[in-house]
């Protein structure tokens, strides 16, 4: 039970400004997720919530109390670490029982909590190994479990999937997944990994250079990027993107570019009318792509197969559009060879639109 | 080819093994023969009718009862067991505190002070030990124990500061963090997290300490005086070789007996010691 507010967060390293004014208010049982590339200060946000690292300025409150100047150990805090951290001196057990030893709790509690938690992640006959003896989804699972016993009033994870192998990760994320529903307490969880933050965020906070770029369910940003960074960062494969320009004719807005004319579908032209003759980028997620027919005349174009992908559940084409490279994902069961010309269709609901200079959607 | 490969191992490894371990070991050997060759053999030799230079038909342990009986020998074990112990003890002390503050915590003189203190070490004793020895007399210390055991830490406890520094920071960040909130206070993840787990590391640091201060000649010889506090490499070498007299069978059954210790020291932690050298933290 427990929210958490960060208020115009500044953290500055020397000579370095690592995270600015992050405002975020994350609400109580939320599973909220930082996700960005390397060094875009989401682990720092983290670590200055867990109280590890100091804050330059700002606030940072949980259920309202100001925590700034807390330490780690009295901020009801539980952390999973990326490499772990399990005390390698120790017991499976001990380490999940060293927080409660910390915090003075009885020993039958102890016992009491530490078996309780084995349980719900299943490491029961582990408890008497050593850390070492363990294989990476076991020690996963015990930084887990030494996580849960102490039922902090909020969860941090610092990319905890990170070291795991690809079918591990699918696996624990689902076991994330479930765990958090089962003990419905606040998580932060930090990853670079875009779809990792899909599927487990309820919100997904998008950072880039340490500011906020957007923050929002991970459709809404799917659907709605609010710049030019998360359209591309969100999603697999990314978003294309293809400079052109706008112009005016028959009473429509058209975007130009190399080797493409295609009409601004009506319900973004009211919009985009404002930038007409500027320069824009235009957005197309890959899976809006299609093979033209007779019917899509205006939300068409040609372009010239590089490489294709056959995937078994689809086909990724790489297509050249004058200059711009363009990846559509196509139905598996039609047939493309390299070199082939194609003509594409898009969704006109679904092409994004950014300012060519600020980046932002239009 | 795997024919070929057996000589070349023995060419290139057990071969260059053998004349290493022989030439480390020789001088022990050396030092067991002479122990108990008797003073015939020793002095003259070449009036005695069955002398072997490699060894010994007539045995004696004279030498080791002279060496207990007329000398203060054992009283000399004593003082330097005494000095080697509470001088490592302190160095380790500070050592491992000072490494671990080094390694740690970021203030602003760090990485000056830690070479500041290596510095420290580079200093040839042979040129401290006069300054030291006017400290030593203003504090009126000098022939006594404490001459040393305040003095051996100021090789000490750089040595061990860098140690264990190194040590210290091979050790994960995270660690400590996660301890921290657990519900750690920085000196209970420190004692409960941290030391524990850098036992080789310190294990090293203290045999290191202790060698260096059982073996130490300059500082024992300058500011120990009378022979009942002398320590044994001062001891043997002073009480034992007279003018040009040199006593070989005491002096080499003093140098025997004195490098036990150590060498108990050593088989003990080996594996630890080992461990603490290569720096090897598994998680």
């Amino acid at each position: 039970m427990a929210q958490v507010k960060l208020t115009n967060l500044n953290k500055k390293f020397d000579g370095t400004h690592a995270v600015k004014d992050v405002n975020l208010e994350i609400r109580d049982r939320e599973f909220v997720v930082l996700v960005g590339p390397s060094g875009c200060g989401k682990t720092t946000t983290l670590r200055m919530v867990a109280g590890l690292e100091e804050i330059s300025s700002g606030d940072i409150s949980i259920d309202g109390k100001v925590v700034n100047n807390l330490a780690p150990m009295d901020r009801d805090i539980a952390m999973v670490f990326q490499n772990y951290a399990l005390y390698p001196h120790m017991t499976v057990y001990d380490n999940m029982a060293f927080g409660l030893r910390m915090r003075k709790f009885e020993r039958p509690e102890i016992d009491r909590r530490v078996t309780h938690a084995a349980d719900v992640l299943g490491i029961q006959p582990l408890l008497e190994r050593r850390p070492r003896q363990l294989s990476g989804g076991q020690r996963q699972r015990v930084a887990l479990g030494r996580a849960i016993v102490r039922n902090p009033r909020v969860f941090l994870f610092d990319e905890p999937l990170s070291n795991l192998d690809a079918a591990l990760r699918v696996q624990m994320r689902v076991e994330l997944k479930r765990l958090h529903e089962r003990l419905e307490t606040t998580a932060i969880y930090v990853t670079h990994d875009q779809v990792e933050a899909m599927t487990l965020g309820d919100r997904v906070v998008v950072m880039k250079d340490g500011t906020v770029q957007q923050v929002g369910g991970p459709l809404e940003l799917y659907d709605r990027p609010a710049n030019r960074f998360v359209a591309g960062f969100i999603g697999s494969p990314a978003m294309n993107f293809i400079g052109a320009t706008l112009a005016e004719a028959n009473g429509s807005l058209w975007a130009e570019a190399q080797g493409l004319r295609v009409r601004v579908p009506p319900q973004k032209a009211e919009r985009l009318r404002r930038h007409a003759g500027q320069r824009v980028v235009m957005g197309l997620r890959p899976e809006t792509l299609r093979p033209a027919t007779a019917a899509d005349s205006d939300y068409a174009f040609d372009a010239t197969i590089d490489v294709v992908e056959p995937l078994g559940s689809e086909i990724l084409l790489d297509v050249r559009v004058g200059d711009s490279p363009v990846v559509a994902r196509v139905d598996p069961g039609l047939r493309f060879s390299a070199r082939e010309r194609v003509r594409l269709a898009f969704d006109p609901a679904r092409v994004h639109f950014f300012d060519a200079t600020s980046e932002a959607a239009i | 080819m795997i024919e070929g490969a057996r000589w070349r191992k023995w060419l290139w490894f057990y071969l260059p093994l053998g004349a290493f371990i022989l030439a480390l070991l020789f001088p022990f050997y050396w030092m067991v023969v002479t122990t108990v060759r008797p003073d015939g053999e020793l002095y003259r030799p070449w009036n005695h009718p069955l002398y072997s230079p490699f060894w010994t038909s007539n045995p004696t342990f004279e030498h080791v009862k002279d060496l207990l009986q007329e000398t203060l020998f054992n009283t000399w074990m004593l003082n330097t067991m005494f000095i080697a112990l509470v001088a490592t003890l302190i160095s380790l002390f500070c050592g491992v505190i000072a490494g671990y503050a080094l390694a740690r915590l970021t203030f602003r003189w760090a990485g000056v002070l830690g070479t500041a203190i290596f510095v420290t070490y580079l200093v040839p004793q042979t040129l401290l030990f006069i300054p030291l020895a006017e400290i030593i007399r203003d504090y009126r210390i000098g022939d006594t124990p404490w001459a040393l055991i305040l003095t051996y830490p100021t090789f000490l406890i750089p040595f061990c500061t860098w140690l264990m520094m190194g040590y210290f920071k091979a050790i994960p960040r995270e660690l400590e963090e996660c301890a921290r909130i657990d519900g750690a206070a920085r000196w209970q993840a420190m004692v409960y997290i941290i030391f524990p787990i850098a036992v080789p590391g310190i294990l090293s640091a203290g045999i290191f300490a202790f060698t260096l201060s059982w073996n130490e000649f300059i500082y024992a010889l300058v500011f120990l005086s009378s022979p009942e506090q002398k320590t044994v490499p001062v001891g043997v070498t002073s009480e034992l070789i007279r003018g040009d007299v040199f006593f070989w069978g005491s002096l080499m059954a003093g140098a025997l007996i004195g490098s036990i210790p150590v060498a108990i020291v050593y088989s003990f932690f080996v594996e630890h010691y080992v461990a603490g050298m290569t720096g090897s933290v598994k998680g």
